[in-house]
């Protein structure tokens, strides 16, 4: 990336501090709801520095490697069988984007109540999060093997399970890692809803506990790092694992 | 016969692409099937691979009923086709069983890149290719399985004008070193008549056989030779009937719902 558009990014982020910094001392607002961007910067030190925030970000970690893992494995299986078999497609495939389309944090009362205030509910919350939206790309992964490939390979005498693994599968692979990067998306976004609700230890419980302790300092500095890490971990992580995917496979140059 | 083909039909439900189709070819020629579009030269070439299915008659390749597809038959597309994840010389070795050992796989592939003139690109990547090589690539891996039979379906038919008269030429040579019986799909009169040892001409509505010749003319063949200008003249005339036909058809369909 070029130099200059790090220079207009740091820019950027120098004049919303300071526009921050000026509406708090305007004095518009009072102070309890709306700390300067040292408070804020101050608590986020405070509580790594104490490791309360050290600890809330593990534990949402530990329940966003369990979640995520179980959503990749359920969903891959569910995408592979509705792209595979027409059948299941069509009995269960429109069922699936009306999965998809209900927001993770209506699941959190359900699983509350099916499973308790505990972090297997969280969890089970960021699994519903993330299957849904992979299982959909999956079967998208498989509809678009290009049918010539197919054709190709059965020419050369393979069929079944070695046409599926051997040419199928790689052939998807693009498409299975924007299903991938997609649910990891949107279990973080999950695994808030249910934290939210929880009762810890986590990220998102962390910050209703600041909440209803008034530390609005804590609050933003928490969104900051909800922010941070989700797109952190997704250009870091998944975006370059996804173009090193489609670069080899020719779809990017 | 070699490569029979007994009274075979195809319809798609109520839609039939053409019937009767009686064929018989010999070993070690290069057959072309030339057709309008519409004629269902690629769906028989499909026939032969195995990949359709056969409505009526029979298809046999040395005294085998064919089925199913089969790496005693390869083919080209006009796709390559090639698998992006694998380098060239993998994509070559793809259809080689692992009764091969590597070494034998790796000396396979050495063999026949060498043939098509890609020694160099053995491990690269086929989207790091031109089209002309790609197919290259795509002819190397057919032949890398020996088959009996390589069936090309207007393999040259996205290629542009100079890198299809280089193939040709590079095929011409195969040709002659492999001895393969190849049966060839096109649109192209130029193209048959420059490769063929014998055209077979297909029209269509309802698709069939409307000639069947050889060519014994020494190769390489050039455009401006008398005899070959004189037979694309005559393939030509056959075929203006079957375009003007589904011409009539278009418009009379276009004057019926419009007019």
């Amino acid at each position: 990336m070029k130099p200059s558009i790090w220079v207009k990014r740091i820019v950027f982020i120098i004049v919303l501090l300071a526009i921050w910094q000026g509406v708090y001392m305007s004095g518009y607002f009072p102070a309890i709801q709306f700390p300067p961007p040292t408070k804020v910067f101050q608590a986020l030190i405070d509580g790594f520095a104490d490791g309360t925030l050290v600890g809330a970000l593990l534990a949402s970690f530990k329940h966003l490697l369990i979640g995520l893992a179980l959503a990749i494995t359920l969903g891959t299986l569910i995408g592979v069988l509705l792209g595979k078999s027409r059948q299941a497609d069509e009995t269960a495939g429109m069922y699936l984007i009306a999965m998809q389309s209900i927001p993770s944090i209506v699941w959190v009362p359900l699983a509350i109540m099916l499973i308790g205030l505990n972090e297997t509910a969280v969890i089970f919350v960021v699994v519903l999060g993330g299957t849904f939206v992979m299982a959909l790309n999956v079967r998208t992964a498989i509809h678009s093997v290009p049918p010539e490939f197919i054709k190709a390979a059965r020419t050369m005498g393979s069929k079944g399970l070695p046409l599926f693994f051997k040419v199928e599968v790689p052939a998807s692979l693009p498409y299975y890692m924007s299903g991938i990067r997609l649910a990891w998306a949107f279990s973080w976004r999950a695994l808030m809803a249910g934290e939210l609700l929880s009762n810890g230890p986590g990220l998102g419980y962390s910050l209703r506990f600041a909440m209803d302790f008034a530390q609005m300092e804590l609050v933003i500095g928490i969104i900051i790092i909800v922010g941070v890490i989700g797109s952190v971990v997704d250009q870091l992580v998944f975006s370059k694992l996804e173009k090193k995917v489609m670069r080899r496979w020719g779809l990017l140059k | 016969m070699f490569l029979q083909m007994n009274e075979v039909a195809k319809r798609f439900d109520a839609h039939e692409v053409f019937s009767g189709i009686n064929l018989s070819i010999e070993k070690n020629q290069f057959v072309s099937i030339l057709g309008p579009s519409g004629c269902g030269k690629s769906t028989l070439l499909s026939m032969v691979a195995g990949l359709e299915d056969v409505t009526e008659g029979t298809l046999s390749l040395g005294g085998e009923k064919i089925l199913q597809p089969g790496t005693d038959r390869g083919m080209v597309f006009q796709q390559p086709a090639l698998f992006p994840w694998l380098t060239v010389k993998d994509n070559v070795t793809f259809p080689l069983k692992a009764d091969h050992s590597k070494r034998e796989k790796e000396q396979l592939a050495a063999k026949y890149l060498k043939m098509v003139h890609l020694t160099r690109f053995k491990d690269a990547y086929p989207h790091e290719l031109s089209g002309g090589m790609q197919q290259r690539v795509a002819i190397a891996r057919a032949l890398a399985m020996d088959p009996k039979v390589l069936l090309m379906d207007e393999p040259f038919g996205a290629l542009d004008e100079q890198t299809r008269h280089i193939l040709h030429d590079e095929l011409m040579k195969i040709f002659d070193e492999t001895k393969k019986t190849i049966l060839f799909v096109t649109h192209s009169i130029q193209e048959a008549i420059k490769l063929s040892d014998r055209v077979i001409v297909m029209g269509t509505r309802p698709g069939r056989i409307i000639a069947d010749f050889p060519i014994d003319m020494d190769r390489p063949r050039e455009r401006d030779d008398k005899k070959v200008i004189e037979m694309e003249k005559n393939i030509m005339a056959l075929l203006e009937d079957e375009i003007k036909k589904v011409m009539k058809e278009e418009l009379d369909y276009e004057a019926k719902h419009l007019g």
